[in-house]
């Protein structure tokens, strides 16, 4: 799109009034120098996050003083006490521990709960909304699913607190009412749209023409879905499942208010849990600004960064891929 | 991009039951996807319902929160997602311009550009708030304190500011990609009329491209308010304020917000029952405000998407 006006820019060259010229021209350099200096912005943005939370995480890396209290293998080694081994996070004790296993743990089980439950229904949601709705029923689901992406995550939360939270103690008879069960539920919530939008616009990316010959030799609408259709999208769901677990471990106020907040190391959904963005969130505020614990909520906050945006980079790299593939790159 | 259009269902001979199923699965699923969103508005409408009143919205707090209602929390809000709007969308809409305008297709830094805004929008909200934190309370506030007020604490603390700052750099994306795709609509005719009458790039820009693209530029805005008015993570530790005995007047002034506010009520409660309906009429006014200004949004993009293509 813009190449061409570039090409025709060049006629503005003979204006009548070479004063006025000159003096638009100047002004003109300025302002789109400005334009493109705020354009830099968003590269800023990321550079500045990484630095500024890399700054105050890095002393868990270099800091002799921190290092007292932790190092970054006594994040990852288990805790021996009196001939037990235990993974445990309790930074604050007089003996803080600061094992983030149970952290990780806990975030990667209410994201795999989220997207058992997001990634089945949103997939199936898109394959109905490409396949089979009318251009009527596309615009009214559309931006109704758009509208559970705006109910704020904390609103979602306290809904998963109050009535989520009942349902799934009374179906399960679960023994901690907030549980990564709960809070997973509640995360799929907030993951559906984004895993809903981008496998249908995976879908939507598939030439008619594909499914037309598959109808052509004879298959079913269900045949041509199932085994053209969704198999030349299937980078793009697959990209909207990496875009989803993105999201999904990086929410925070979901968990925060619906995962019970004890950091225990198991493998059991029925029981309260912790993850890595509910430990930030609730530690932070309570912390000695410079201190080891700060330094570790700061290098935690690292990792996500650094999760997310390669989880976000790679879903990217998916999609555009298939598009170049599928020959409707935009 | 090419539409993924199936023929007529009569053009297709065969017809199994399997065919009818897998229509019928999906439909479900977009039966259950759309329960949730029912589901969640009906029992915060429900609830909260009996909690709204003229003094909830236009009260203080009283009694440790339990009573009196939550004009604090909704100014605050209003409060910083304007000051974020001042700085998210010119910021916003100039990425955009420059991206589609100024940039050619294959050029490094435009791609680069991209990158960066679809990766922000991917940046986890917590990561947004130990930013702020690191960022604009240690590092720029404190200077700001050390050049120009002795060492004291004036801005190097959380408060209004840095909370709105925060929010704007969360919420850009959301500006650039709606402007972004408006801008792309615009139709290549009209900037060769501005051309041919001899306008500039910026003339053009300025006094055509920009004002077809105005409903883009709105949406990508209100959604952006949106956003940023339910958004809790990033303001925790850059200024948010559980109570308030005041209104914010300054930048550096403490702020109350309505997301906070349910989110303290509903996990730092000492009387729950108590507080419930509190709980809820708050839950409902954000809901409300978020929900209308989507609703808003989405409709002017509709508008705008079906003028551009007829």
């Amino acid at each position: 799109m813009a190449s061409p006006t570039t090409a025709n820019f060049g006629m503005t060259a003979d204006r009548p009034s070479q004063s006025l010229k000159r003096r638009g021209g100047w002004i003109e350099a300025w302002v789109e120098g400005a334009i493109q200096a705020v354009a830099m912005l968003s590269i800023g943005a990321i550079l500045l996050i990484l630095f500024f939370v890399g700054k105050e995480a890095l002393p868990v890396l270099t800091s002799a003083e921190v290092h007292r209290e932790v190092t970054l293998g006594s994040m990852l080694a288990p805790i021996h006490q009196g001939g037990e081994t235990s993974y445990v996070w309790q930074p604050v004790s007089e003996l803080p521990k600061y094992n983030i296993l149970p952290l990780v743990a806990g975030s990667l089980k209410v994201t795999i709960v989220a997207l058992l439950f997001a990634v089945p229904l949103s997939v199936a949601a898109a394959v109905y909304v490409s396949e089979y709705a009318g251009a009527r029923a596309r615009e009214i689901i559309k931006p109704a699913i758009e509208l559970l992406a705006g109910v704020p995550s904390v609103v979602v939360g306290f809904f998963a607190l109050i009535v989520l939270a009942s349902w799934v103690q009374s179906a399960f008879g679960t023994e901690h009412r907030l549980n990564a069960l709960v809070a997973g539920i509640g995360l799929a919530f907030a993951i559906c749209p984004i895993v809903f939008s981008v496998s249908e616009d995976a879908l939507r990316a598939v030439p008619g023409s594909y499914r037309e010959a598959a109808l052509a030799m004879g298959s079913t609408r269900a045949q041509a879905v199932l085994r053209v259709a969704l198999p030349a999208a299937a980078p793009g769901i697959a990209a909207s499942v990496v875009l989803g677990f993105g999201r999904a471990v990086g929410e925070t106020m979901i968990v925060v208010i619906a995962s019970g907040n004890a950091a225990l190391l198991d493998a059991s959904l029925d029981r309260s849990t912790r993850t890595i963005t509910a430990t930030i969130a609730q530690e932070l505020g309570e912390v000695v600004v410079g201190s080891p614990h700060y330094n570790v909520l700061f290098a935690l906050g690292v990792m996500l960064f650094v999760a997310t945006f390669v989880l976000n980079f790679a879903g990217e790299q998916i999609v555009y891929r298939m598009r170049r593939k599928l020959g409707t790159a935009v | 991009m090419t539409q993924a259009v199936l023929p007529a269902r009569k053009l297709v001979g065969t017809v199994h039951y399997g065919d009818r199923a897998l229509a019928w699965l999906s439909a479900f699923a977009v039966v259950v996807i759309l329960a949730m969103l029912a589901v969640i508005v009906v029992d915060v409408a429900r609830g909260g319902a009996q909690a709204i009143s003229w003094s909830f919205i236009s009260e203080a707090p009283r009694e440790g929160m339990t009573a009196g209602g939550i004009f604090p929390a909704i100014f605050g809000t209003v409060a910083t997602t304007l000051l974020m709007t001042i700085v998210a969308v010119p910021a916003g809409v100039a990425t955009a311009v420059y991206l589609s305008e100024y940039a050619s297709a294959r050029s490094r830094v435009a791609r680069l550009i991209q990158v960066c805004v679809s990766n922000l929008a991917g940046v986890p909200s917590i990561v947004f708030g130990l930013f702020g934190l690191g960022f604009f309370i240690s590092a720029v506030g404190r200077t700001i304190d050390r050049a120009l007020y002795h060492g004291e604490s004036v801005y190097g603390r959380g408060c209004l500011l840095w909370s709105s700052l925060t929010l704007s750099i969360l919420t850009l994306p959301v500006v650039v990609v709606a402007t972004e795709e408006a801008i792309l609509a615009v139709p290549r005719e009209l900037r060769e009329g501005s051309y041919a009458l001899g306008a500039t790039r910026l003339q053009t820009i300025v006094r055509v491209v920009l004002p077809e693209a105005l409903g883009g530029i709105l949406t990508g805005t209100i959604l952006a308010v949106s956003r940023g008015a339910g958004e809790v993570a990033p303001i925790l530790f850059t200024g948010v304020a559980y109570y308030l005995p005041y209104l914010p007047t300054h930048l550096n002034d403490q702020f109350m917000n309505l997301g906070y506010h349910v989110y303290v009520l509903a996990t730092q409660s000492p009387d729950v029952e108590r507080t419930k309906p509190l709980l809820y009429g708050t839950a409902l006014v954000l809901l409300c405000l978020t929900f209308l200004l989507n609703a808003v949004a989405i409709s002017i993009r509709s508008r705008a998407r079906k003028r551009s293509r007829a």
